[in-house]
């Protein structure tokens, strides 16, 4: 089997695939990538499925070193990539040669790279899955991210593969993301709702894969800010008692006991999964039908159709 | 029993919510329904999660209509059985109290102004209902506490609490599976593995299991431990 192998770690490079569905029940968190549309790009630029594994890169990049030939694809946060000191392309893939170290430079916008390999990396899958979930442990590698000396094998290629269009716009300094409200937006007073909608906030450095704090404008409950627990949606705005909203991610637990004011529609998480700390954010309320045309309209970009 | 409130919870998931309180009736028609769209749309849905007074049903809003899937959930609402048939196992944990097992027991104590032995007596003198499974993998969300245990969460939650600790906050019990963050107090801890990647079954609890806790010493901890 051929290997990747890494060289430097980076600040956090972990594996995931589209996520391990199922099993939320038994508290089994879905983790996966922050930018899935970008995660799906690159791995249709080699020629894999969707949901074969990928690396996720964040904010500083690793170095790695292939052990044989190998083909490779960089969707989502614009790094300076070279293989051997040689710009590579972006979006667009590139051959990776035996002994051929990839190395990520500077971060010029954008959060979170994807980095696939035809033939996607094979690692065992617990719970059909090979999405890390660092919060559970659970995963690959015992659920950790790569270290130094990693060895990652990697799957073999096969012939067919999806049609591949062209990567989402990045955020520059911040984002306007669609919401729709709820399910909890009557546990808040009408001001709440109001600056919700209507002022920035900003990624906080308490950010990372399971949620982003905000910080900006007190975001008032009206009826306390217990709820018994429930599920958490990835998206969600969960506002604890001190006013100020935490916005669910990747590696979200299953469950959780705050007052949900409203959720990032499926269409727009890719974009907040781009934005890093000091970032701002900001909020616009859609319809669930709204929610759908633009879901519709990204799967058509996805696919280069439009 | 009033008719849930079916929202939707973002553009992928429906929240299906009955009345906000933690009781056995109200358990039991959530699990009866998860396990009716379970069987009848399993293959369409993504995912369900169990909450103590609510389902939520996560789907692909690409693949699935969120009006064909609401009026779905409507219909087998009317029909799941309000009764307690959704009762699972009866499971008994062991479980090795205070000490360095049990860091806030005498804590627990001090605030129910009684002794650690009664604490202890307090706590394995019922028998709990699993509501929930959630926060990590196989964390059960056990209720209902004697009142007189009635404390809130730890003001500071600790940065590391180890694996089995039982544990108490908000009127809940639960049992941590693995070494995790967390803001309970700790009671004790217990031999068995709520979650055990090697086991057949790796999850010990679900939703609706009844659940007891048994005193035992330090000598009894270690030899279920090893027998593990």
């Amino acid at each position: 089997m051929r290997h990747l192998s890494i060289v430097r770690p980076g600040m956090l490079t972990t594996i995931q695939d589209r996520g391990r569905w199922g099993r939320q029940a038994s508290g089994v968190p879905v983790a996966g990538p922050m930018d899935v549309y970008s995660h799906r790009l690159a791995n249709r630029l080699v020629g894999n499925d969707d949901d074969a594994a990928a690396l996720e890169i964040t904010i500083i990049g690793p170095e790695l070193e292939a052990e044989d030939d190998m083909v490779c694809a960089i969707a989502g946060a614009e790094f300076a990539v070279a293989v051997d000191g040689v710009p590579a392309p972006l979006s667009r893939p590139f051959t990776l040669a035996s002994g051929a170290r990839l190395r990520f430079g500077e971060r010029l916008a954008g959060a979170r790279a994807s980095l696939a390999v035809a033939g996607g990396i094979a690692v065992e899958p617990v719970f059909g899955s090979r999405a890390t979930s660092v919060i559970s442990h659970m995963g690959p590698l015992g659920g950790r991210p790569l270290v130094a000396g990693d060895r990652l094998p990697i799957g073999s290629t096969t012939p067919g593969g999806l049609p591949a269009g062209t990567p989402l716009p990045l955020p520059r300094g911040g984002a306007t993301v669609r919401v729709i409200l709820g399910p909890h937006d009557h546990w808040f007073t009408p001001e709440a709702v109001r600056t919700l909608l209507e002022t920035r906030f900003v990624v906080t450095p308490q950010s990372n894969r399971m949620g982003y704090r905000l910080e900006g404008a007190p975001l008032s409950h009206s009826a306390g800010s217990d709820i018994l627990s429930d599920a958490t949606p990835i998206g969600s705005l969960q506002v604890p008692g001190s006013g100020q909203a935490i916005l669910l991610m990747a590696d979200r637990q299953t469950t959780g006991g705050y007052p949900k004011i409203a959720t990032v529609v499926t269409a727009d998480l890719p974009i907040a999964g781009q934005l890093a700390p000091g970032d701002w954010i900001a909020f616009m309320a859609c319809t669930p039908a709204d929610a759908l045309e633009a879901l519709h309209a990204q799967e058509a970009r996805l696919a280069g159709t439009r | 029993m009033e008719d849930p409130r079916i929202v939707p919870a973002g553009d992928a998931a429906l929240l299906v919510e009955f009345p906000a309180r933690i009781d056995p009736a109200t358990s039991a028609r959530v699990i009866a329904l998860a396990e009716a769209v379970r069987a009848r749309s399993g293959a369409k849905v993504r995912d369900l999660v169990v909450g103590y007074c609510s389902l939520t049903v996560y789907f692909d809003p690409l693949t699935l209509d969120a009006g064909w899937l609401a009026s779905e959930l409507r219909a087998l609402t009317a029909n799941v059985p309000a009764s307690l048939s959704a009762d699972g196992a009866l499971i008994d944990v062991p479980v090795c109290y205070g000490g360095e097992f049990g860091p806030d027991l005498g804590e627990v104590a001090a605030r129910a102004a009684c002794s650690e032995e009664e604490v202890v007596a307090l706590h394995s003198g019922r028998t709990y209902r699993v509501y929930v499974v959630g926060f990590v993998p196989g964390f059960p969300y056990m209720a209902a506490l004697d009142p007189r245990l009635a404390v809130p969460r730890r003001a500071t939650p600790r940065t590391k609490v180890p694996a089995g600790s039982v544990a108490i906050a908000a009127g809940q019990t639960g049992i941590y599976p693995m070494e995790t963050p967390g803001g309970w107090h700790l009671l004790g801890r217990t031999p068995l593995r709520p979650y055990d990647a090697a086991r057949r079954e790796p999850f010990l609890f679900r939703p609706g299991d009844r659940v007891r806790f048994q005193p035992i010493d330090r000598a009894q901890f270690e030899k279920v431990a090893g027998a593990q």
